[in-house]
């Protein structure tokens, strides 16, 4: 299928939905990884909105991505309860170990480092989310381990 | 004879391995001959405990906690399937103090039942209250729940039964109930673990209030920080039609009910209710300014009942057994229960759900076991990221909506994040501002600009430029804050940042910067 084509299946899917527009990007990103700028008129056709409304919702929510993750996505929490119990030693190690700022992707593609504030594990802190599985009660050591075997996942 | 163990699904309970777990007793039972039946339940609640297995015998379900993939094989060397000893064992469950303490209405049945079984559900209680509330119609149903004394669970406190009154009362073909499941707040997972633990429960709490008002289709937004309750709910609620409990014909009433499940996108004001309503017509969660209010005007320009997780939840049990009953807990306007969470660093982190007025102190030091590391309790923060910070001497104050707004804190939504005496309150302040600066809609100034002016001027305080200059800027900002701002998120953000500077001064005195 071509990307027009994957675009316009997701869109279907939702047809019937009210206020339709954040499942389908939710659906794009699922489907690519990322919200490409180049579907957002396409996207702005199907659902007749203009391409700025489009535009304005993609930025609005830190959740659409703009560019490709790498294939481990790392989302550390900074809220309170996780700061009560070291998560921002967690994230100086992170973005030592991995060569990565938060908000970034490693040159070689191998890890996203991204930040949200709460993860629902907030008396099991440190937590984090690591491809979209949750971790808690984490240290430097157990985070590697939880990276590494996302990695071997990915690539075996 | 088959054993049966309960082994969590609760997103916490995986965050520390229970699927490893349940899948190290499946095999080790086997190894030794042993039939078990693994249920996956919700969470007791007793998070440190996590993974908690329990097993039932004829004493009870007793657990086990915290089981780690690796003790299984020893716990089952050691009879855990008939209940007997080891270092892990804690006893029958719902005999331990920190359970027994409670008052479960809202988390009756978390923990306890298979969260997708239909038939655990109605073993326990399920539909009581939906059946009930078909029984005597909808003008009764919302004076059941004004009687109640039910407020809002989401923070606001606002009393249930009066919204549904006004959308009720509102005329219109189309109307909409909307649960906020944004439970954006830090501290907070009691939605997270009612929608994974009981969706039925739910279920039944929206369908009554759509009867109650008649709505006709409903919506759960869903923070997407809850990868595991969006599944959860997803299948509770192809579960639910297929039961007949939602559709063309609930429970062959003749009511009709949709219910859709629609996923945030990392917005923490999404969680503001007309923000809420923004994005689920698919715009940006601007918030909008009120009136309109959402009960007339509201999803889709629609008479809408917008209400939090634990609100809607607690509406079947108040249905099953009376508005009076749930009258009879709680203090002065504060009625019923509330399910507080212990977070943060605290040794016995969870959900403890008690009537209205137990003391802070009780839930920190006697539930809680004070902190994670050992060391003295130095900070509070009650209420989320909005809310006040507490010192450690400030702590004997009743959990109630009325004996925190005196105090110039506020219950929020029932998080109680710990900090020891470790904490720099300057940084927490710091982190209150930047945290608006991310997160804020950006439709007003006070917040969106104040709120980066105040990263900036903690910063100088801290890096000991013109203090005093900068302390009195630091309370313009916020008085400006507080009286400019349209929605909570830019008005109470100077709660945080003033509570620290009041208790904790000498956290913002100039540091010596290390060159
Ligand atoms: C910045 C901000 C964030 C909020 N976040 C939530 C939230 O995550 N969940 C929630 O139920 N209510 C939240 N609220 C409160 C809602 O606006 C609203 O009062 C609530 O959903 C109404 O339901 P209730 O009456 O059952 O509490 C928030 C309010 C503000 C100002
Ligand atoms: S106070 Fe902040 S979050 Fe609330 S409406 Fe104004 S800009 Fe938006
Ligand atoms: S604060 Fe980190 S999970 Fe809630
Ligand atoms: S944001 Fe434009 S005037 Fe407030």
């Amino acid at each position: 299928m071509t990307v027009v084509e994957r675009v316009l299946a997701v869109i279907e899917a939702h047809r019937g939905d009210r206020g339709a527009l954040l499942p389908i990007l939710h659906g794009i990103q699922a489907e690519f990884g990322y919200v490409d700028q180049s579907v957002i008129p396409l996207v702005a056709k199907e659902l007749n909105l203009s391409r700025a409304d489009v535009h304005g919702v993609v930025t609005f929510y830190s959740d659409f991505r703009s560019e490709p993750p790498g294939r481990v996505t790392v989302q550390l929490c900074r809220a309170e309860a996780c700061q009560a119990v070291g998560s921002e030693r967690l994230v100086e190690h992170a973005e030592a170990a991995y060569g990565v700022k938060v908000g970034q992707t490693g040159a070689d593609g191998v890890v996203t480092l991204a930040q949200v504030f709460c993860l629902g594990n907030c008396a099991l802190g440190p937590a984090a989310q690591v491809n979209g599985r949750l971790h808690g009660r984490l240290d430097p050591a157990r985070l590697d381990g939880v990276i590494n075997a996302e990695y071997e996942a990915r690539t075996s | 004879m088959t054993t049966t163990v309960y082994v969590p699904r609760d997103a916490a309970a995986l965050s520390v391995g229970a699927d490893a777990v349940a899948a190290a007793i499946t095999r080790e039972a086997a190894l030794a001959g042993r039939a078990v039946r693994v249920v996956r339940n919700g969470s007791r609640g007793m998070l440190w405990l996590e993974t908690l297995v329990e097993v039932v015998t004829e004493a009870g379900r007793i657990g086990y906690g915290p089981v780690t993939a690796e003790a299984v094989p020893s716990l089952i060397a050691n009879g855990m399937l008939d209940g007997g000893d080891h270092e892990l064992r804690v006893g029958v469950v719902e005999e331990l103090p920190w359970f027994r303490a409670q008052n479960r209405l809202c988390f009756a049945r978390v923990g306890v039942t298979d969260p997708l079984s239909p038939e655990d559900y109605r073993a326990h209680g399920g539909l009581t209250g939906l059946r009930r509330a078909l029984e005597i119609g909808p003008a009764a149903t919302v004076a059941e729940v004004t009687d109640s004394g039910l407020r809002g669970r989401g923070g606001a406190g606002f009393p249930a039964g009066i919204k549904w009154k006004t959308v009720a009362d509102t005329p219109g073909e189309l109307k909409f109930v909307c649960c906020n499941a944004d439970e954006g707040d830090s501290g907070t997972f009691a939605d997270r673990m009612l929608i994974e633990g009981d969706p039925f429960c739910l279920i039944e709490g929206m369908t009554i209030a759509a009867f109650a008002v008649g709505a006709t289709e409903g919506y759960i937004y869903i923070r997407s920080e809850y990868p595991e309750a969006v599944r959860t709910f997803r299948r509770a609620i192809d579960i639910a039609y297929a039961q007949g409990w939602l559709g063309d014909d609930v429970l062959g009433s003749g009511l009709r009910f949709d219910l859709m499940v629609r996923v945030g996108a990392g917005a923490y004001i999404c969680g503001e209710e007309t923000s809420m309503l923004e994005s689920l017509e698919g715009k940006r969660g601007v918030v909008r300014a009120k009136p309109p209010i959402p009960a007339i005007t509201g999803l889709f320009g629609k008479p809408t009942v917008v209400n939090n997780v634990l609100t809607l939840a607690s509406v079947p049990a108040i249905l099953a057994d009376g508005g009076a009953a749930y009258q009879a807990l709680g203090v002065q306007r504060s009625r019923g229960t509330q399910v507080f969470q212990l977070a943060g660093n605290i040794a016995r982190g969870g959900v403890f759900e008690t009537a209205f007025g137990i003391s802070l102190r009780d839930l920190v030091e006697e539930h809680g076991g004070g902190t994670l590391s050992g060391r003295p309790v130095r900070a509070v923060q009650v209420g989320g990221p909005l809310g006040a910070y507490l010192p450690a001497s400030g702590l004997d104050l009743a959990m109630d909506y009325e004996a925190f707004a005196e105090a110039g804190a506020m219950l929020g939504h029932g998080g109680i994040v710990v900090f020891d005496d470790t904490v720099d309150m300057a940084s927490m302040a710091r982190f209150a501002f930047s945290f608006c600066a991310e997160e804020s809609c950006g439709k007003c100034t006070p917040c969106r600009v104040g709120a980066v002016r105040g990263v900036e001027v903690i910063d100088r305080i801290v890096g000991g430029e013109d203090v005093d200059d900068n302390l009195a800027l630091l309370g313009d900002l916020c008085e400006l804050m507080t009286d400019g701002s349209l929605c909570a998120m830019g008005g109470l953000t100077p709660n945080p940042v003033r509570s620290a500077l009041q208790h904790f001064a000498d956290d913002f005195t100039p540091r010596r910067v290390t060159p």
